[in-house]
């Protein structure tokens, strides 16, 4: 079976949570929001969680962002990388950054970059929309996701001059 | 068997955590003997999306419901619409929205299937449920058994692009509408998912060769674990077909004989009730005509199984036949066939995605339809885990005024506390959380393929938890489970 994006890129941001759930909606927000200011050669996704088919799309990018609400922490966000980690929920059909990335090592036999940017967020009852405090943290992470986006495809294009 | 707190007896308490708030635990409560009294699987968060969804308007209520679950939004969607098709007095749909629909279903069926079995049970089942929990998970799964893993994953995203080429995004999908859908197949999407669909055919029979081989090996003990009689609960077709996405309501006693049938989704009510208890958030669904002691059911693939008559698949009639054999003429009770009924259904899904791909109609033209506009809406589907049910009254200003779910998970709650309270008898030894024990009660739940987020309107990953209480509260032993 061939595995197929609508766009293809060498970076590839990956935003999930559930809207319903009022800040839980960050990740999905977020990927609207850079979807909206158009970045060529980068995939932007979105779903309700991760999933185990999103190995998949991971494993077609050089370089991945997962973007999650975030409990607890530092506000706007706090930004670190993430590695393979090979681990199982008890019982559940959602999967953890680590294990997509390990997902995307054992099955195909790659192993991208990948970070997780996680925006804090301060109301997960039911309920549709950001809070104000949340808006505005998502505005700094977009900020932010902007220009080190921009540097990654400086990079690439540096590493494609010398190549 | 009593279920409910009654004596001072020790309790173990088996606690999973969901990612925003909401948790469910197991209780295992024990009498003065330290023999095992009762057992609950039970949910700590308060169930709002019903009043959430008061007020706001009929039409936005499809795509709002998708918001319940990040695992199941499609059968929310397709219930509410289905629902809210009576509201609009769209009575029979189109023959493109109709097929539409059923795509996106069996899409979702089959990629909801797949992922269970190959990344939740066939860990338990390659491995043995007393593996250590460091092997008997997906991981070993992928080193012991590769291709198979990898076959998992691109089967879940033949799934998921069935449901985007229909539903027409992941969040928010709107391809479902009251009266219809807003959008055909074009014939570029249909190309590129027939491209795949052989194959997926025979990924599923692979699957399920695995499964059955593996309960067939060890019968005696796969056939009896956690395993009791009860009644059956699912929608079939009126001529008895097995039909998951619409049809009648049938239940089934525990000897096969038929306790009600035909029941139309708008008459639920006068057969289906549903009670409280002060310990749980989830509620306890029950058939009203035996009553709350008695009338308990299962749900699900194994339901499905036992209650329909045949399948219009020939690949997956083949295999219920063969499935229906071991009950000799009467249901299957075994907890652990759930998996192998799930695989002929991830089959059938599959032959009828192939089915519907090539039928000319999913480039039809005419997407809705409408008639005389009514206050109340009721719908049902059989959602992967069993039959799911949404319930609307809307006033003349279109706001919806009452809304009531009945989630698969929370039929099968008494089926689940019965299926810990039986594995914990055999497993249960001293004052310990033992690893056999925890390992046991795991794979008993999971069978269910439980989905707490639907349950409780929450969203995420689970840790399991135990603890161990002595009869006057004091925890005396602890253990826990990512």
């Amino acid at each position: 079976m061939k595995t197929r994006e609508s766009s293809t890129g060498s970076i590839l941001v990956l935003g999930y949570g559930n809207p319903g759930r009022q800040d839980d909606g960050l990740g999905p927000a977020f990927a609207e929001s850079l979807g909206s200011l158009g970045c060529p050669g980068v995939t932007i996704d979105s779903n309700y969680q991760l999933n185990v088919e999103d190995a998949v799309s991971v494993a077609r990018h050089d370089r991945v962002l997962f973007v999650d609400a975030c409990r607890q922490g530092e506000a706007p966000f706090v930004m670190g990388g993430v590695a393979p980690v090979r681990q199982i929920a008890f019982t559940t059909h959602a999967v953890s950054p680590c294990a997509v990335l390990a997902l995307c090592e054992d099955c195909f036999g790659v192993r991208p970059e990948a970070w997780v940017l996680g925006i804090r967020g301060y109301e997960f009852g039911v309920a549709e929309g950001l809070t104000r405090r949340a808006r505005g943290n998502l505005e700094k992470a977009l900020e932010f996701a902007g220009e080190l986006i921009g540097q990654w495809k400086e990079q690439e294009h540096g590493d494609g001059q010398s190549a | 068997m009593a279920t409910a707190a009654t004596g001072e007896g020790r309790k173990i308490v088996i606690n999973p955590v969901t990612r925003v708030e909401g948790h469910g635990k197991v209780t295992i409560r024990l009498d003065e003997a330290g023999r095992v009294e009762c057992a609950r699987f039970h949910i700590i968060e308060f169930r709002g999306f019903e009043r959430f969804v008061q007020g706001r308007l009929f039409w936005e209520v499809p795509v709002m419901v998708q918001r319940l679950c990040g695992i199941c939004p499609i059968s929310h969607l397709l219930a509410a619409s289905k629902a809210m098709d009576v509201v609009v007095g769209a009575d029979r749909l189109t023959p493109t929205a109709e097929k539409m629909r059923r795509l996106m279903h069996y899409g979702q069926i089959f990629q909801s299937h797949a992922l269970h079995f190959f990344h939740l049970a066939s860990p338990d089942l390659l491995f043995g449920f007393d593996a250590p929990v460091e092997k008997r998970n997906v991981i070993g799964v992928i080193r012991e058994h590769p291709e198979t893993a990898r076959k998992a994953v691109l089967m879940r995203k033949y799934g998921q692009e069935v449901i985007q080429a229909t539903a027409g995004k992941k969040i928010h999908g709107t391809g479902s509408i009251p009266g219809g859908v807003n959008k055909n197949l074009s014939l570029e999407e249909r190309d590129r998912l027939v491209e795949d669909v052989d194959t997926m055919t025979e990924w599923a029979l692979e699957g399920l060769q695995l499964c059955k081989g593996i309960i067939r090996s060890d019968p005696e003990r796969l056939l009896a674990f956690g395993t009791f009689e009860s009644i059956y609960v699912s929608i079939v077709r009126d001529d008895g077909c097995l039909d998951l996405y619409d049809g009648k309501l049938r239940a089934k006693d525990a000897n096969g004989g038929i306790i009600f049938d035909k029941v139309a989704p708008d008459d639920y009510a006068e057969y289906i009730r549903e009670s409280v208890r002060p310990w749980s958030y989830m509620k306890f669904p029950y058939i009203k005509s035996l009553g709350n002691e008695e009338g308990w059911y299962r749900v699900g693939p194994l339901a499905r199984m036992n209650n329909c008559d045949f399948i219009d698949t020939p690949l997956a009639e083949r295999e219920r036949q063969e499935f229906m054999a071991l009950g000799d003429g009467k249901p299957v009770h075994a907890t652990m066939a759930y998996h192998w009924a799930r695989m002929i259904e991830l089959l059938h899904a599959v032959e009828k995605i192939k089915e519907l791909l090539n039928d000319p109609d999913l480039q039809g033209a005419n997407l809705t339809t409408s008639g005389e506009r009514r206050g109340r809406g009721v719908a049902w589907i059989e959602a992967p885990r069993g039959t799911l049910f949404h319930h609307y009254e809307v006033d003349a200003n279109d706001q919806v005024t009452l809304a009531n779910l009945i989630v698969s998970t929370t039929s099968n709650n008494e089926a689940m506390n019965r299926s810990v309270r039986s594995i914990a008898e055999q497993h249960l030894e001293g004052k310990e959380i033992s690893e056999g024990l925890l390992n046991h009660i795991e794979v008993g739940i999971r069978a269910y393929d439980p989905c707490l987020s639907c349950a409780t309107h929450a969203l995420g990953t689970m840790r399991l938890q135990a603890q161990l209480v002595d009869h006057c509260g004091n925890l005396i032993a602890e253990g826990w489970r990512e």
